[in-house]
């Protein structure tokens, strides 16, 4: 019923977000599109529709995942430094392979996200200290660190100002040719759903799952390459984006409870559906001109945020 | 050594920091080169103590040792009222603003909100990593809120608005110096009959208040002396989140006693070295393109999580 | 003389302290007694101004509190809550200093040097006095913390269970120097105590709370008494006469 309800809130956003924009295309001219018209149609409006709910989707699934492995509400590829080891990566991808296609830069990009990941999960999953908001403090620190690294590097080689504009969360330049990686993410999705259930047990803590007879390492892998990959193509082609991953899936834990096999659907139509209301108010507040998603997702889910953990407060200590 | 011993070598050592970055390598013909260096030194040394000052004492109101202002995103906040000022009496062209007037009206406003935040999150008593939780989102929340008004005022050139707007340790304010060391004079004075009372604070709230402090009173006071101290640096250089952690931990473990007076001095100094120091070395001895703010942000990080981990174990 | 005046203390509607009245005599030692949970330690924190109480009125010989400046007050009434964790690392002598502050704004003269080194002989602390706080036992430094209250030198002296976390021996040690403050200077000493027997043996008078509410004050003679106490805690006492005092049987 949620489920029904959720699908049909993202086909009326998804079809509402094609008919906005420079070019005035309106429901009434589908079968009647001139060709400038159904250019932009094709070109642009479609593939960026379909990034927008890939990366709502797979970010908010992230979320969910890396939440399970470090058994923390406040975790998230912003919250533990994987968006900004993806930058890193990118940026070291520039330097490798100045030439470089996308490949080239997603495997390097890749290599860098698995690695710092790896590293931020372990510890996390390894911390002594359980309070609830510790973990992702480090994590952000740790972000900034490695982001600290990336504009040292971009200024020494005089690329800062192109990353940082590559960076920002955007997805005004999607076109047709320039997106379709993300596709990558679909199977990585579908994976996250078919061990949906030991990605719960996993939340329940390694002695739990384990005396289940999970094997426990080879899921925390599986994990991490589904997490880094899917932020390393994101950051590859739309840039970082704030705080999806973490307040799509608290708010859904919240209405639903945490069984993912149930969950997860839930949690990719919800990811998509806000970073769509994101990119449609971002497209619309100031038309023509446009105020980037990672913004309007930077306003609308911060304050989310502190609403939740302001009134959550009791819980967090 | 002794504490003042101590602070006698660190001042001799920002001494030389501060000559080095003005003469090193400065040609024969000084008076070309001197006003601009003088300029950077000046806000360097400006927003070293400020930083260091402010940290020290928001420190102490809050009684822990790992937030400061910055770390609270107050710096973000400063920034977007800052352009919300521009928004409302930027009037004609963005480069024709007051800019003595656009700092007064949002120092004031970043006080109000201040006071909001303290009722909101200090008095209700969050542990402390609640807190810097509420501080690193709302940082992420007002630079998006700055970026969104900056594009109202003109979405054409928003770019060449935050290249002004966000000042750096290459682009400095020279504007703004005076205004800011009047500020941060005032302050001082202002200050030192408040030191002593913060230092029956370190006691905590039950003591003070047992020691005839007036507790709300001296809350408000530093508060508003805080936020005043938060803008200089935004206005002058930009950001630097991590500083004013480093050197108020810096200066609590070089000094033996906990009396605001050195402790305060130590972590200005502290910073005055680091800033200008580091900006030296960096400059002028690596040749890097770069400003001292990311290696701080990077250095600053790697001993933030020293701390909290320290912290985390008691 | 202290005296509160229809205390009410309320969080969120639940009443923790409802219409208290009581004098507390001045030179004598008054104990407040209750269970947990009675409002002792609330009523002993509005009287020393560190919670603001929702109703009412506290009296110090006559002047409403409110009245008074907070540094001067620091001078007439001090308070020690239940030890707390300090932040910063400090000897013993300094910690002492502190109670000079309302005195001295933090710049001790020689006078205030010669009450600080007297209030650490008084508590016995002579050799322990440049030791970091943090190093001494517990009961070592619960004494630092009153030889800081003693050096605030203060006519009233509110103590929130001084003897919480303290062995017997040292239990005793503190109860006697509160002694020796009312009846060598003359102060006044309000204590929230649990022990009924140090309650009886130590005190001239006895406040009793029950349920946020004054539900007796008298003499140590008049409510140390086995059909009084039973009524404050709702259980059987049997009050016994030894060596001049009244002891409480209630462990069988």
């Amino acid at each position: 019923m949620k489920f029904i309800f959720l699908l049909v809130a993202v086909i009326f956003l998804g079809c509402w977000s094609l008919f906005i924009g420079y070019t005035e295309i309106s429901v009434s001219d589908i079968f009647t599109m001139s060709d400038r018209q159904s250019l932009v149609m094709v070109a642009s409006r479609i593939p960026r529709l379909a990034a927008v709910i890939i990366a709502g989707a797979s970010m908010s699934i992230c979320g969910v995942i890396m939440q399970q492995m470090s058994h923390n509400r406040f975790v998230s590829p912003t919250t533990a430094g994987t968006m900004d080891a993806a930058a890193l990566g990118i940026m070291l991808s520039m330097l490798i392979f100045p030439d470089g296609g996308t490949y080239q830069r997603l495997s390097v990009s890749l290599g860098v996200t698995l690695l710092a990941s790896a590293v931020f999960m372990t510890m996390a999953e390894r911390i002594k200290f359980k309070n609830l908001v510790f973990v992702p403090l480090l994590g952000i620190i740790f972000g900034n660190i490695l982001d600290s690294v990336t504009t040292f590097i971009g200024l020494q080689f005089n690329v800062v100002h192109s990353m940082a504009s590559w960076l920002h969360g955007d997805f005004s330049s999607v076109m047709q040719g320039r997106y379709e990686i993300m596709y990558v993410s679909i199977p990585l999705l579908a994976a996250a759903y078919i061990y949906a259930d030991r990605f719960t047990l996993m939340g329940m803590g390694k002695s739990f799952a384990v005396n289940l007879g999970m094997n426990y390492n080879t899921m925390f892998r599986l994990g991490l390459v589904i997490v880094s990959c899917v932020t390393a193509v994101i950051v590859l082609t739309v840039g970082m984006i704030p705080f999806v991953g973490l307040i799509v899936p608290n708010i859904v834990s919240m209405l639903y409870g945490d069984n993912l096999r149930k969950t997860l659907p839930l949690t990719a139509l919800s990811g998509a559906a806000f970073l769509l209301v994101c990119d449609i108010l971002g497209r619309t507040l100031m038309a023509p001109y446009e105020i980037s998603v990672s913004v309007m997702v930077g306003i609308i889910g911060g304050a989310i945020f502190l609403y939740l953990i302001l009134g959550r407060r009791v819980n967090a200590g | 050594m002794r504490d003042s011993a101590k602070l006698a070598v660190l001042f001799a050592a920002s001494l030389v920091c501060v000559l080095l970055f003005i003469f090193y390598d400065a040609g024969s013909d000084l008076s070309f080169i001197l006003p601009e260096r003088g300029a950077k030194v000046a806000a360097m040394v400006l927003t070293g103590v400020a930083v260091a000052y402010s940290s020290v004492i928001f420190q102490t109101i809050t009684f822990n040792r790992i937030l400061t202002p910055s770390v609270m995103g107050f710096d973000a906040v400063y920034l977007f009222l800052q352009t919300v000022a521009l928004f409302f009496f930027g009037g004609g062209g963005f480069m024709m603003v007051n800019e003595v007037f656009n700092f007064t009206v949002s120092a004031a406003s970043l006080m109000l909100f201040t006071f909001f935040l303290y009722r909101l999150v200090f008095v209700r008593k969050g542990n402390v990593f609640f807190l810097m939780l509420v501080g690193v989102v709302m940082w992420t929340l007002f630079r998006s809120l700055t970026v969104f008004m900056q594009m109202l005022i003109d979405p054409n050139e928003y770019a060449i608005v935050q290249d002004t707007m966000f000042a750096s340790f290459n682009n400095v304010r020279a504007d703004l110096i005076g205004v800011s060391a009047v500020i941060i004079a005032l302050v001082a004075l202002f200050c030192v009959p408040m030191l002593r009372k913060l230092d029956v604070m370190l006691l905590g709230r039950e003591h003070a208040v047992n020691l005839g402090i007036s507790y709300d009173v001296l809350v408000k006071k530093s508060l508003i002396i805080i936020t005043l101290l938060v803008a200089i640096p935004t206005a002058l250089v930009g950001q630097m989140t991590f500083l004013g952690i480093i050197v108020s931990n810096l200066a609590y473990e070089t000094m033996k006693t906990y009396k605001h007076a050195y402790v305060i001095t130590c972590a200005s100094l502290f910073s005055i070295i680091a800033i200008a120091g580091g900006q030296f070395i960096l400059e002028r001895v690596f040749y890097f393109n770069i400003t001292i703010s990311v290696i701080i942000n990077f250095a600053g990080g790697i001993y933030f999580i020293y701390l909290l981990t320290r912290e985390s174990k008691r | 003389m202290m005296r509160t005046e229809n205390i009410s203390k309320f969080y969120d509607e639940k009443a923790v302290v409802e219409g208290v009245s009581v004098d507390i005599p001045k030179g004598k030692i008054t104990s407040f007694i209750g269970s947990n949970g009675a409002g002792k330690s609330t009523l002993l924190s509005v009287m020393s101004r560190l919670i603001k109480q929702s109703g009412g009125k506290v009296y110090l010989e006559g002047t409403p509190v409110t009245d008074i400046e907070d540094s001067e007050l620091a001078k007439r009434v001090s308070i020690l809550k239940q030890s707390s964790h300090i932040n910063i690392r400090l000897t013993v002598r300094e910690l002492v200093s502190f109670g000079r502050f309302p005195y001295s704004g933090g710049r001790l003269t020689q006078e205030d040097e010669d009450i600080v080194s007297r209030a650490i002989g008084y508590m016995d602390l002579m050799e322990s006095e440049n030791n970091y706080i943090d190093t001494l036992s517990g009961g070592q430094r619960q004494r630092a913390f009153i030889a800081m209250i003693i050096a605030q030198d203060t006519d009233y002296v509110l103590l929130d269970e001084p003897l919480n976390n303290l062995d017997m021996k040292h239990s005793v040690q503190i109860m006697k120097t509160l002694r020796r403050l009312t009846d060598e200077l003359g102060k006044t000493v309000v204590l929230v105590i649990h022990d009924i027997n140090f309650a009886s043996c130590y005190s001239d008078y006895i406040a009793a709370l029950k349920d946020g509410k004054l539900a007796g004050f008298g003499t140590v003679e008049q409510m140390i008494e086995s059909g009084i106490l039973k009524d404050i805690f709702g259980m059987d006492f049997d009050v016994r006469e030894m060596n001049g005092s009244r002891i409480c049987l209630y462990y069988t």
